[in-house]
């Protein structure tokens, strides 16, 4: 029995030890899909800051649906920097006082290091001859979306056809919402994140079409294979942010901010650049840009700033609670 | 008596007999034998070197740590709390006492996602400890200590569980004897109550022991999921699925599987002891009473 105490002591302080031990640790909590992309980018801003400063960093991931991890930052998860896919996320966090009030204006473009489109995923030879977003509102159509309340992938696409349905001819507020209440009615199911839509739809086999990150879509490639399925540009697609911003209070007790900013403002390099035209998002670099070219094909694309005024806006007037989603779900 | 249920048993139509026993065992089969097979099957389907280079993964060598670490952590706490709740509910009258064993119930009654936010709400920055022990500096919530709270809070009925029936089947006829025989307290325990209840015991931190191995729902809310620092297992799957690394994924669950299969061989060991020292016990006591 005190054998068995003993071993519980060490063990208990070897964790203890070994936390206080560690180099400098970075926590970057980020969305769902992001894995890959900072599953490369650690190891090459590790490699930077070492050879820059010759200290050793750790770097340490937490991945969940992008509202989720907001939410444990706000209840005390110690995370750094938290790179994101939707602005409102920050914003939020920037509201309970845990990132600074102008944090978009802390680093370029809007603090957005790469960007990415909404793009159709359909099956095979298109067999239903989906071009644009009227065609996925045809009566007999099954969408797959994440749930758009919460999901940063659902409420792009909700907010793409809302865009889409405004800039047709005699567009409306009152038009674009009758159309997105016919969009929506025909999304058999909600998914429940990203990644879960993408299985769905590919594992799965439910729904006609896959509405998501064009990013996402060549992941699906490298996954399920180029040629089980086809990617379709609608004529009019939001181009989605990647916002990234520090965690003020985090940094500050730990003593970090250093090492923070360099780690977000890496992003901006050539080479983090690189990491993401290779993770198929698309790099602000206009010459890394031209560079992929083949992945990315110019599409016309609006901002949420330019039609919704501000992701804050866009949120407070379609998924709050008593929003648009509200009055379109439960009128259906 | 017993000879007479069994003849009536065995007197069922053939046709009925071999019916619901190919019910009973498709159904294990299907929903049992089958998915167990797959998941090794997924686990080994690139081969054995691919499987064991996925279980060499640094991240997922950490998970299946972090995973025993906090089985090993609860374990005193649960030992303590079972057999203490036990004892007082078996060998005592007290006001209350229905309530207690009301409450000991409540972790099986409410969801585990719902124990974890509890956990959130009172240790959270924002929760109503959350500023106290930030200006401590004490990490629970996103941390491990948050996780073994979580995992004790789903798994400490389970000994109490076990026990209680069985204390209360012996009664404490025993106990007065030692007593009376001059025993104190702690010789009466440790020579008396513990050798009774050991078999009875050790079911009880298997079945406990295999819960918290298992818990996902009240730890992923707690976990922050950090890769490598509070990932459990069940959790590292979970990710390891989502990322489309099913070699991966199958071979962390392949491991918890094994994990489940080797409780599962001694939990059977140990009902085994437990019902051959009943048996021994029951054909010695005519003569021990004698002498």
């Amino acid at each position: 029995m005190t054998q068995f105490r003993k071993s519980i002591a060490t063990l208990l302080l070897g964790l203890v030890a070994g936390a206080a031990l560690a180099d400098t640790t970075l926590l970057n909590a980020s969305y769902d899909v992001a894995r890959d992309v900072y599953k490369d980018y650690n190891p090459m801003f590790q490699k930077h800051w070492k050879a820059k400063t010759g200290e050793s960093l750790e770097l340490k991931q937490s991945h969940g649906g992008s509202t989720k991890q907001v939410r444990a930052v706000a209840d005390g998860l110690e995370a750094d920097v938290v790179t994101m896919n939707q602005a409102n996320d920050i914003e939020f966090l920037a509201d309970k006082g845990l990132v600074a009030k102008d944090w978009a204006k802390k680093f370029p473009n809007n603090a957005s290091p790469y960007t990415s489109t909404m793009v159709f995923i359909v099956r095979k030879g298109n067999p239903k001859g989906f071009k644009d977003w009227n065609d996925l509102a045809a009566p007999g159509v099954q969408i797959i979306i994440p749930h758009p309340k919460n999901t940063g992938n659902g409420r792009n696409t909700y907010l793409s056809a809302w865009a889409w349905a405004l800039k047709q001819p005699g567009g409306s507020d009152k038009s674009a919402q009758e159309f997105v209440g016919k969009l929506l009615k025909n999304a058999p199911l909600f998914a429940a994140g990203g990644r879960d839509a993408t299985t769905t739809f590919m594992q799965r086999g439910l729904g006609d079409v896959l509405i998501t990150f064009e990013s996402e879509a060549e992941m699906i490639a490298k996954e399920f294979g180029k040629g089980n399925f086809e990617v379709i540009h609608p004529s009019l697609t939001m181009q989605t942010e990647f916002p990234v911003a520090i965690i003020e209070k985090v940094v500050d007790k730990k003593g970090t901010r250093k090492q923070a900013t360099a780690y977000l403002e890496y992003l901006w390099s050539k080479e983090g650049q690189e990491n993401a035209a290779q993770n198929y998002l698309r790099p602000r670099d206009p010459e890394l840009l031209k560079k992929y070219a083949h992945f990315f094909p110019p599409v016309k694309t609006f901002t949420v700033d330019e039609v919704f005024g501000g992701a804050n806006k866009a949120f407070a007037t379609h998924f709050k609670d008593g929003g648009s989603f509200d009055q379109i779900y439960v009128a259906k | 008596m017993s000879t007479h249920k069994l003849t009536r048993a065995t007197q069922e139509p053939a046709w009925v007999r071999y019916g619901l026993l190919t019910i009973g065992l498709g159904f294990l089969f299907f929903f049992l034998g089958l998915p167990l097979v797959a998941v090794f099957v997924e686990a080994l389907a690139q081969g054995l070197p691919v499987y064991l280079e996925a279980l060499k993964e640094p991240e997922t060598r950490s998970a299946i740590w972090l995973t025993i670490v906090i089985a090993l952590a609860v374990l005193p706490f649960n030992i303590l709390f079972g057999v203490a709740a036990a004892w007082a509910i078996a060998k005592f009258d007290f006001r209350g006492k229905s309530l207690l064993i009301t409450l000991i119930d409540l972790p099986f009654a409410v969801s585990p996602v719902v124990a974890g936010l509890i956990f959130i709400l009172l240790f959270g920055s924002q929760g109503y400890f959350g500023e106290w022990l930030a200006a401590k500096e004490i990490k629970i919530i996103f941390a491990v200590p948050g996780m073994i709270l979580a995992t004790l809070f789903i798994t400490f009925p389970f000994i109490a569980r076990e026990l209680i029936p069985l204390m209360q089947s012996q009664g404490k006829d025993e106990e007065e004897a030692a007593i009376s025989l001059g025993a104190s307290g702690w010789q009466m325990f440790w020579r008396v109550t513990l050798p009774n209840i050991k078999w009875g015991l050790l079911y009880g931190v298997i079945l406990s022991n295999a819960r918290a191995m298992g818990e996902f729902g009240a730890v992923s809310v707690v976990s922050g999921h950090i890769r490598g620092e509070t990932n459990t297992l069940p959790l590292h799957v979970e990710i390891l699925y989502n990322e489309y690394n099913a070699i991966g994924a199958f071979a962390a669950a392949s491991v918890l599987a094994l994990l489940a299969l080797v409780t599962l061989v001694a939990k059977t060991i140990v009902e085994w002891r437990m019902k051959a020292e009943t048996d021994m016990l029951n054909a010695e006591l005519p003569g021990e009473k004698t002498a």
